[in-house]
């Protein structure tokens, strides 16, 4: 068990996570001690997207686990991140309280809206941190795995399952639209107030959520490279390369897959969950299924099967994006071509309604662009 | 009858696919401790008999015992592998990216299960293994190596020591002198005349002097089923079977 564990840090390994470190400890600082006056001082919605992009590190941290090392190109893991990411909504919305437009002191303003006079049942618990945050690994846990029991034991494999990753996150994305689901429909869920009792504007909460968010991707890189670098590891390289003769050497292959796609969606459920707060919305554009498409892309780039490329990868085409669009929105367009002209075009076709209000304003709302 | 003491029972095997029988009522009992020797033409059903064997096929109708007792037909390649019986693929099939050594540890004999394959660790008699291994297969020196990297006729040695690490009771090896050397093929006869000394093994090969080096019984397959049986001489002088070769 304690060789499992060291096997993880290796000089490669290290330097990550020291360099992971002085970020956690850096940037907030930068934000909260040094003055607004010095060239030094990192300022708010720097830190906030910066710890948008330790979240979407995250998640390419799990697309990378399956896909570089496993051969599963699941283009679906977006749905396992929104899940994540609504289970914290649903904690954010049920804090909100008496301070909501309609003052109900337990249903959130959209269940009011529809005339609802009680909480729905999956409401439950969610006004309790650690149920949320249990329901974080959970629901997205739960659903790979039953997703990913019918599928490895029925040997779907290569691009049928990429398509039936897709097809999950696309059915999850129209079931998300519907009012009647009760998670507040196209709009989602929004207007949080605070976390653990802090206010989810603050500075220091800011600060907080980026440190958690870069806690969470140590720990989980960690976890993924004692994984990788573990006889199942080879294992697992062994059914990428060669599935079949993977099953004449006796070994399982339905139950390897199983095991690394569940972990994998329950860490894109972690970084799904760090995202909403930061970002300050979660709504069903989250399961477009471009948005997980692009995240193949974000590992591709850093390359595949190393998982610190995939972080990498991550921060890098994120960070392009964001400097892209604010200074060459044109170019942006050329620089991604296909995969962003995809993002956008896609869901607009046939579904005229809801999708135009996609939260590009997203970039909006931390502060690259004035409202 | 036979199948009570056989190691391995095929009767009556047939599969088609799309309607051509490439096993055709095939019938075959190998004893145990034996090593038998495969030949037949192209296309004959050799590798589909394996495939049948190890739970890849399932057979339209017949039956398929090992250990006399144990019923293959409705077992998966895993379980199969895991009663101890190992394959050497056709074409060599060894893990491209994982070194030589990687390549024998995942396929030592060892428990199978993602749990305790996530917390194993090498333990001194495991490698000792795999360094007898090495030298075996003369493979000492290429133990760092990438599989990828390994001349043909060393992919072919690497995939026999992976079925020798697996310490199966049975040993189904396809053509495993196909694209080697005279030398190597030599050489490799004599490797698995050492490794049938205390394991059953059944062998496919196209290569006459080879099948001669082994010197054991001799069986010809022919359109999915067996032709003939017997030793190499006797069945050589078999009209039949020299029709088949030669009216190709
Ligand atoms: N999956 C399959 N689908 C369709 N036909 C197949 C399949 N597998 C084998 N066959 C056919 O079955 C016949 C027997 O093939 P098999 O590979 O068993 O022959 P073989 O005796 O191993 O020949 P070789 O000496 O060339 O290896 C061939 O005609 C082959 O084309
Ligand atoms: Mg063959």
């Amino acid at each position: 068990m304690s060789s499992f564990l060291f096997r993880a840090l290796d000089a490669r390994a290290g330097i990550f996570v020291a360099l992971m470190a002085l970020v956690i400890v850096l940037v907030p600082a930068g934000n909260l001690l040094v003055p607004e006056s010095s060239p030094f001082h990192v300022p708010t919605y720097a830190v906030t997207l910066m710890g948008k992009y330790l979240t979407y590190a995250l998640l390419a941290l799990a697309v990378d686990l399956v896909w570089g090392y496993c051969g599963i190109l699941s283009l679906g893991h977006a749905a396992f991140f929104a899940l994540g990411g609504y289970a914290m909504g649903m904690y954010l919305m049920r804090q909100i309280g008496t301070r909501g437009v309609y003052g109900d002191p337990i249903l959130p303003d959209f269940m009011v809206f529809l005339n609802w006079q009680e909480l729905p049942w999956y409401w439950y618990g969610f006004d309790m941190f650690w149920f949320a945050a249990l329901m974080v690994l959970l629901v997205p846990g739960l659903l790979a795995f039953i997703f990913g029991w019918f599928a490895f034991r029925s040997r779907v494999t290569g691009v049928y399952l990429s398509i039936i990753t897709q097809a999950l996150t696309y059915a999850l994305l129209l079931a998300f639209f519907r009012n009647d689901m009760g998670f507040g429909g196209n709009n989602g869920l929004t207007d949080f107030k605070d976390i653990l009792g802090f206010d989810i504007q603050a500075d220091t909460t800011r600060a907080g959520l980026f440190a958690a968010s870069g806690l969470a991707l140590v720990l989980c890189f960690l976890i993924c490279r004692s994984i990788t670098r573990s006889k199942l590891g080879k294992v697992l390289v062994a059914v990428r390369d060669a599935e079949s003769r993977t099953r004449f050497l006796g070994y399982r292959v339905e139950h390897y897959k199983l095991f690394v796609w569940t972990l994998s969606a329950m860490m894109a459920g972690i970084a799904g969950a760090l995202y909403v707060p930061q970002v300050g919305i979660i709504n069903p554009g989250e399961f477009a299924p471009a948005n997980s498409i692009e995240v193949v892309i974000w590992v591709a780039v850093g390359g595949r099967g190393t998982l610190v490329g995939a972080v990498l990868g991550a921060v890098l085409v994120n960070f392009a994006k964001t400097w892209f669009t604010a200074a060459l929105p044109e170019f942006w367009l050329f620089a991604l071509g296909g995969p962003v002209r995809l993002r956008h075009t896609l869901p607009a076709q046939g579904h005229s309604g809801p999708y135009r209000e996609r939260p590009i304003d997203v970039w909006q709302q931390i502060g690259l662009r004035p409202g | 009858m036979a199948r009570a003491t056989s190691q391995l029972y095929l009767d009556g095997v047939s599969v088609s696919f799309d309607g051509f029988k490439a096993l055709n009522e095939l019938s075959l009992t190998i004893d145990p401790g034996e090593m038998r020797a495969i030949i037949g033409p192209n296309g004959a059903g050799k590798t589909t008999m394996m495939d049948v064997i190890t739970g890849k096929t399932r057979p339209d109708t017949g039956e398929v015992f090992f250990n006399g007792t144990i019923d293959l037909t409705g077992e998966d390649e895993a379980a199969i592998a895991e009663l101890g019986i190992g394959r050497k693929f056709q074409k060599p099939t060894v893990f491209e990216s994982h070194t030589v050594w990687d390549n024998l540890e995942l396929a030592l004999k060892a428990p199978r299960g993602p749990f305790a394959t996530l917390f194993h660790s090498i333990t001194d008699a495991e490698a000792a293994r795999i360094g007898a291994l090495l030298e075996t297969i003369r493979l000492s020196s290429k133990r760092d190596e990438l599989a990828a990297n390994l001349s043909h006729g060393q992919k072919q040695w690497l995939e026999i020591g992976m079925l020798l690490a697996q310490d199966p009771k049975l040993l189904l090896v396809d053509e495993p002198a196909a694209g080697m050397t005279d030398a190597e093929t030599a050489e490799t006869a004599e490797l698995l005349k050492e490794i049938a000394m205390d394991h059953c093994v059944v062998v496919v090969e196209h290569d006459m002097d080879f099948v001669r080096a082994l010197g054991v019984k001799v069986t010809v397959l022919h359109e999915g089923s067996v032709l003939a049986e017997g030793s190499l001489d006797h069945v050589s002088a078999d009209e039949r079977v020299v029709e088949v070769y030669l009216g190709r």
